[in-house]
């Protein structure tokens, strides 16, 4: 280590030591939302879900429907979802999301509900559910946040990995011989009457994070207004951790090999609604 | 105003639901239960707005419901054995996250797919808590088509009371068979902030939330001592059973639902004979009516249990007795009922050593 790196490891240490990075004039973006506990959250560096979890928090209180929405956390990595979103939340048995979802929504019709769940989640044991909450047009928004893989178990092959990705249970790769293709749950949800918008969507890149925000936003609306079914978001994301990549190289390869097999942009928009 | 009715045991139930003024049914066609779903898809939204909807499985009903108990609204789902089964991982969710809601089980013969004709073998899976972890529900055993109405609402009052899953086990028999039954008058659906329940962010609070995840072990335990302190309440307060010409008997037969009143029949053919023979039934099979049991074994010379499994209860019996006098048990099982008459035989053959 040359003495320059250790004068800035040095010197790093001494600021957090000071607290001073947290100081007001070193604050280069601030904006407390009702909607967001002010914690700390455990996604790991460079995840994907405290963007998503942010932006929906600001499409909420930009609605103003603190009141008037209640969510769904899933059984994965976004399981606590409820200890950062200040909203009233049911977390639910693993795959079920969508279902409780259903549950709620049709006891509370006047409410915005959604969902929010993995890929695991929603393609694999919540298939079921996911079909046919989208089938009957559940007047809900599900949330899908798509990263090719079990996070909160470490690492897992999920019915999104793409072929030939390395994962713990597939760790020469994801062989579709003998393990069957990726799940491209969005594009099937899309042929289903009862859904009303479908979109696949992505955080790696500001101009990203505007379009998903515009797309729950959009969603919400659509909820509102009754515009016939379902509305699903998939955020295409990324899990530095169990992908083995610094944040940066997770984007990277996501761009590179995921939105490939995942093109972004709308699958459906509501009919004749959509301006 | 109350209505006197000819129904089947499934209609009458699923009419005391509309009542009560449940807010939603959610459920899956299974035999012999389906007539609930189906009564309530005719009847009930058009009366009360109540909402009835049949999901894709009976692992979807039991998820819908706990999505909506979490709203604090009155819902429940009916099923039997089989779908039962399914829904256990989500009974032990709502149990855990202390959600008020009723379930019923029309129970059939099993095991496996088993027969469409009654059983009790899902006794255990009731009582003992068929899903994962420590929890417990009041389970109401109805032996008429009168109780099928009337557990309906002593079960909603008792989910807000204890803010728990309350099951009502009954049988194929009771389901399709028709009784008269006498009908509360309907009752207005009302909902309210209870406090904790998921309904919007409101009154400048912070999130409600609804969740059985604690993943801290202390705080998990915690939960736990909570839960079990609320079950004693359970026991304390809710043990309800029934007692028929016990206080003379020599012996006394322990059944409940469907058999406990055949076994009526049987406990009359034995006093035609001199024989004096008493009913026990326990009408709450959790919290068990140990005590009652437990005190009538200091009076008679031995217990019977008859069942329509192949000796569940029989457990608890043995427990409250705790080998004050002998046990015995009959049963019959993948959807065979007993009649009074083999009943009285296998009390006499096991009981008195096999005299006629």
């Amino acid at each position: 280590m040359n003495e320059k790196r250790m004068l800035d490891d040095q010197h790093f240490e001494q600021m957090i030591e000071e607290e001073s990075i947290c100081t007001t004039d070193n604050k280069v973006y601030e904006a407390p939302l009702d909607a967001l506990y002010d914690t700390a959250m455990h996604y790991c560096p460079g995840c994907g879900h405290g963007v998503v979890h942010r932006i929906l928090a600001e499409v909420i209180e930009e609605m103003g429907i603190i009141k008037d929405i209640i969510g769904v956390a899933p059984v994965g990595c976004s399981v606590l979802a409820y200890n950062y979103l200040n909203i009233d939340m049911s977390e639910a048995a693993h795959g079920r999301a969508s279902a409780a979802a259903t549950g709620i929504k049709r006891v509370l019709p006047e409410k915005y509900v959604f969902s929010y769940q993995g890929d695991g989640d929603l393609a694999a044991i919540g298939t079921g559910e996911t079909i046919h909450t989208c089938n009957r047009g559940e007047n809900i928004l599900i949330l899908f946040i798509n990263n090719g893989i079990y996070g909160m178990t470490g690492g897992q092959m999920a019915p999104t990995t793409l072929p030939g990705m390395k994962s713990t249970t597939s760790p020469f790769g994801r062989d579709v011989e003998t393990m069957g293709a990726p799940l491209k749950i969005t594009d099937l949800v899309a042929q289903l009457p009862g859904t009303a918008y479908v979109t696949r969507q992505s955080v790696h890149k500001p101009g990203n994070v505007r379009k998903t925000k515009k797309a729950i936003q959009k969603a919400l609306e659509y909820q509102k207004n009754g515009d016939g079914g379902t509305c699903f978001v998939e955020v295409v994301s990324n899990c530095p951790s169990n992908w083995k990549m610094t944040p940066v190289q997770s984007n990277k390869w996501m761009e590179e090999n995921m939105l490939p097999f995942y093109p972004l942009g709308d699958l459906k928009k509501p009919n004749g609604k959509e301006k | 105003m109350s209505e006197l009715k000819l129904m089947k045991g499934n209609e009458a139930l699923a009419e005391a639901a509309i009542r009560v003024g449940a807010d939603a049914y959610f459920g899956y066609p299974i035999t012999p239960q389906s007539e609930v779903l189906e009564y309530l898809s005719r009847e009930a939204h058009a009366r009360t707005g109540m909402v009835v909807l049949q999901a894709e499985s009976e692992v979807a009903s039991i998820n819908m419901v706990y999505g909506a108990a979490g709203t604090g609204k009155k819902v429940f789902t009916s099923s039997s054995s089989p779908g039962m089964s399914l829904m256990q991982e989500g009974i032990s969710y709502i149990a855990c996250a202390e959600l008020p809601c009723l379930l019923v089980n029309v129970n059939r013969g099993g095991p496996g797919l088993g027969t469409i004709q009654p059983g009790q073998g899902d006794y255990f899976q009731s009582v003992k808590g068929g899903g994962h972890g420590d929890y417990k529900m009041i389970v109401l055993a109805p032996s008429t088509v009168q109780e099928m109405a009337d557990f309906v609402k002593l079960g909603f009052e008792l989910a807000y009371k204890y803010r728990n899953p309350i099951l009502i086990l009954t049988d194929g028999a009771l389901g399709q068979m028709m009784e008269k039954v006498e009908l509360f008058s309907q009752q207005d659906r009302t909902f309210e902030d209870l406090g904790w329940n998921i309904i919007g962010r409101s009154n400048g609070r912070d999130s409600n939330v609804i969740t059985s995840l604690h993943l801290k072990a202390d705080k998990m335990e915690e939960i736990n001592i909570r839960l079990q302190k609320k079950y004693n309440e359970m026991r304390k307060n809710e043990v309800r059973y029934e007692t028929v010409n016990c206080d003379d008997a020599d012996y006394i037969i322990v059944a409940y639902g469907l058999v406990a009143r055949i076994c009526q029949k049987s406990a009359q053919l034995a006093r035609d004979k001199g024989l004096k023979v008493g009913v026990i039934r326990p009408i709450t099979l959790f919290p068990y009516p140990e005590e009652v049991i437990n005190n009538y074994a200091d009076k008679v010379k031995g217990m019977f249990v008859v069942e329509m499994n192949a000796g569940q209860m029989l457990e608890d019996v043995k427990l409250s007795v705790n080998g004050k006098v002998p046990v015995e048990f009959h049963g019959r099982m993948g959807g065979v009922v007993p009649q009074p008459e083999e009943i009285l035989e296998k009390l006499e053959e096991k009981l008195l050593g096999g005299s006629k």
